[in-house]
């Protein structure tokens, strides 16, 4: 398991806030906690991939951003999604596949977008928003409006040929764009220490002349720090960075996953000694800025606002026939 | 009006996009100073710098998906692929990616993409450089696909296409580039969906898509020398299609002759001949007869290659044969 390397090169983003960092983990966490306790009830159908343990990734990435930003995410997409600004509730009615939902409950767990926010999409493909994240990044340069795209995505994914082909054309464009590689050490059942034949993906950067940084995924500050540099670097015209943050997938690759491909005591190693909330309340009260008290109170004010939203979404209204076909193609409801 | 190859009303198109919309610019292999391998975006560098007409690595899958980002970012890219043999490298983009977005997000997205590819066998590329691979793209729900066969309509329909707020398929024939046509001054645009009467007739209705146009117009100059009265529809767009015009010329004449140059089996023949029949058959009499491209790769021999795909003379013996004469 990696060190938390921890260094301070750049000024803190000027929202920056630890507890609200904190309390964005917390709510993921908790989200992802009800999301999987539904989806075992069968209240909600499908599938869902939980972001659990690797909650420090999207939130550190997210709070180094400015809020008309863009981001990319995966499968594996609710914590980017609440990071960036999603909201709760029209998130569980989506997962709950009704009318109120994001998407109107054509989407889905794997499908939650919120353009308004600069969430360009979760994705069912895994590196199908790598070259998405760079064609955002060649629109915000062609526009010079100075907004940059930040792009989840996952080892598993930095085998694919999008990736490749979306690195190379990023250095070559020099185009604003981060590419942050959620490395969670599991793509379904294959191990990344056997499917990637290198130490780091983020070595990968070299051959596409862009900086590689590895950071310590369970660490938000370092995530966040790498972030703001990255940031710093696309804002300023100096093009892409690749970021891979280490962290674990503590849940099965979706809610139910049997694991016979991974040991228990593995997962419980990462659990019990790399808990990204555990070890980060630890240093805020060792910074004297969290206590007991204040972190019972932040998670039961996330609870209530996810159960409010759990309601919100069970209650809302299943979308109605005239949807099949709303939204095919721009003109309304138009069928070819 | 103005006689130009169908090369230079793309390009036209192409430019009076760029001027009229800063947002529109152009990606794709080779397309700078080169001009692409076809020649279409030649000069267009010159014209619009780097910065709008922007070349790329040889890579299939970011150029369709840049394109894609890039639309829902607020540009209206035109991406070109080289040939269209090569999409297959660009496939998840524009299947899973381009078509879905919209609809999966609920409405929130807008696409508005071109995809630009040229299509088609005739000049000895073989296998990998020949096909006509329409029916896949238009099985796809959210992508509309369009095949214009004279240099008017291309014109027309490719600023239409740049003007949409959808993931387009533009499919350009390649051995239609050096074909000339009257193409209407300044600016105008076609609709999309809208299909053309190429050629009015009374005693049979051929429906014929982009090079197979050309040659379905000479088999009815054929045709009428015989006695032969033959209607020449262009669907022009296959998504959307206009079944009116092709269903109101089958009632008129009884008889429909679908020709593509894409192998038969799923071509998008079937699909037109299934919607006549299902909603024309009262007026049909006889079946809805195909004449489309061999179920085969292109091969690269010319003997063979011809033998591949419809020629005039086989559109004229379909449609004598369909009328049992």
């Amino acid at each position: 398991m990696p060190k938390s390397p921890r260094s301070g090169r750049s000024t803190p983003h000027p929202d920056f806030d630890p507890l609200a960092l904190y309390r964005t983990m917390v709510t993921i966490r908790l989200f992802e906690e009800k999301v999987g306790e539904l989806f075992t009830a069968a209240r909600i159908h499908g599938a869902v991939h939980l972001y659990l343990g690797q909650e420090a990734v999207a939130t550190g990435a997210c709070a180094a951003l400015e809020a008309e930003d863009y981001i990319t995410s995966t499968h594996r997409g609710h914590g980017h999604c609440i990071a960036k600004g999603g909201r709760l509730d029209s998130m569980l009615a989506e997962i709950f596949g009704k009318a109120t939902g994001y998407c109107k409950g054509k989407g889905g767990s794997m499908h939650i977008a919120d353009l308004d926010s600069g969430i360009l999409g979760a994705n069912g493909i895994v590196g199908g928003g790598i070259p998405i994240a760079t064609g955002a990044a060649l629109a915000c340069k062609l526009q010079r409006n100075g907004r940059i795209v930040l792009c989840f995505f996952s080892d598993g994914a930095s085998n694919e040929g999008s990736f490749h082909e979306s690195l190379n054309l990023a250095s070559v464009l020099t185009l604003p764009v981060i590419f942050l590689c959620e490395n969670n050490q599991w793509a379904v059942s294959t191990p990344a220490s056997w499917s990637i034949p290198i130490e780091n993906v983020a070595d990968r950067s070299a051959g596409y002349g862009m900086p590689g940084v590895v950071v310590d995924g369970c660490d938000p500050l370092a995530v966040h720090q790498a972030v703001q540099d990255a940031a710093a670097r696309a804002r300023s015209g100096q093009g892409p960075t690749l970021i891979e943050a280490k962290t674990y997938r503590w849940e099965g690759h979706y809610k139910g996953d049997p694991q016979t491909y991974r040991s228990r005591q593995e997962v419980e190693e990462w659990r019990r000694e790399r808990d990204p909330i555990v070890l980060f309340q630890h240093r805020l009260e060792t910074d004297g800025l969290m206590d007991e008290e204040r972190a019972r109170r932040i998670q039961q004010d996330v609870q209530e606002a996810i159960e409010s939203a759990v309601d919100y979404a069970e209650t809302s209204p299943e979308p109605g026939p005239e949807l099949l076909y709303a939204d095919l193609f721009a003109e309304e409801g138009a069928q070819p | 009006m103005s006689l130009i190859p169908c090369s230079q009303a793309i390009r036209d198109a192409l430019r009076e996009e760029m001027q009229r919309d800063p947002t529109v610019f152009l990606l794709g292999e080779d397309i700078g100073k080169h001009g692409g391998a076809f020649g279409v975006t030649r000069g267009l560098f010159d014209e619009f710098g780097p910065e709008r007409v922007i070349e790329t690595p040889i890579s299939e899958a970011v150029i369709a998906g840049a394109a894609v980002g890039a639309a829902i970012a607020g540009c209206r890219p035109v991406a070109e692929i080289m040939y269209m043999d090569f999409v297959t490298l660009a496939m998840d983009q524009i299947v899973n990616q381009a078509a879905k977005m919209r609809y999966m997000f609920g409405g929130k997205a807008k696409v508005p993409l071109v995809i630009r590819m040229p299509s088609g066998a005739g000049r000895g590329n073989a296998a990998q450089h020949m096909q006509s691979l329409e029916a896949w793209f238009c099985h796809v729900p959210g992508l509309k696909v369009v095949m214009p066969s004279t240099p008017a309509d291309a014109k027309g329909l490719l600023k239409s296409a740049i003007r949409d707020d959808n993931p387009v398929i533009f499919i350009e024939h390649k051995l239609l580039y050096a074909v000339k046509g009257d193409v209407p001054e300044g600016d105008y645009t076609i609709p999309l969906g809208k299909a053309d009467v190429k050629r009015a007739g009374q005693d049979v209705t051929i429906v014929a898509t982009s090079r197979m146009v050309q040659f379905a117009l000479e088999a009815s100059d054929r045709l009428a020398s015989e006695g032969i009265s033959a209607e020449v529809v262009d669907p022009r767009t296959l998504v959307p299609l206009d079944l009116e015009t092709i269903l109101a010329s089958v009632r008129r004449t009884h008889v429909a002759v679908v020709v593509h140059e894409a192998p038969r089996r799923g071509g998008y023949g079937a699909e037109i001949a299934a919607e006549i029949q299902e909603q024309a058959f009262d007026w049909l009499d006889a079946p809805v007869a195909r004449i489309c491209g061999e179920d085969v790769p292109i091969p690269f021999s010319k003997a063979l290659e011809s033998l591949a795909i419809p020629d005039t003379d086989r559109i004229a013996a379909g449609v004598r044969h369909v009328l049992g004469r």
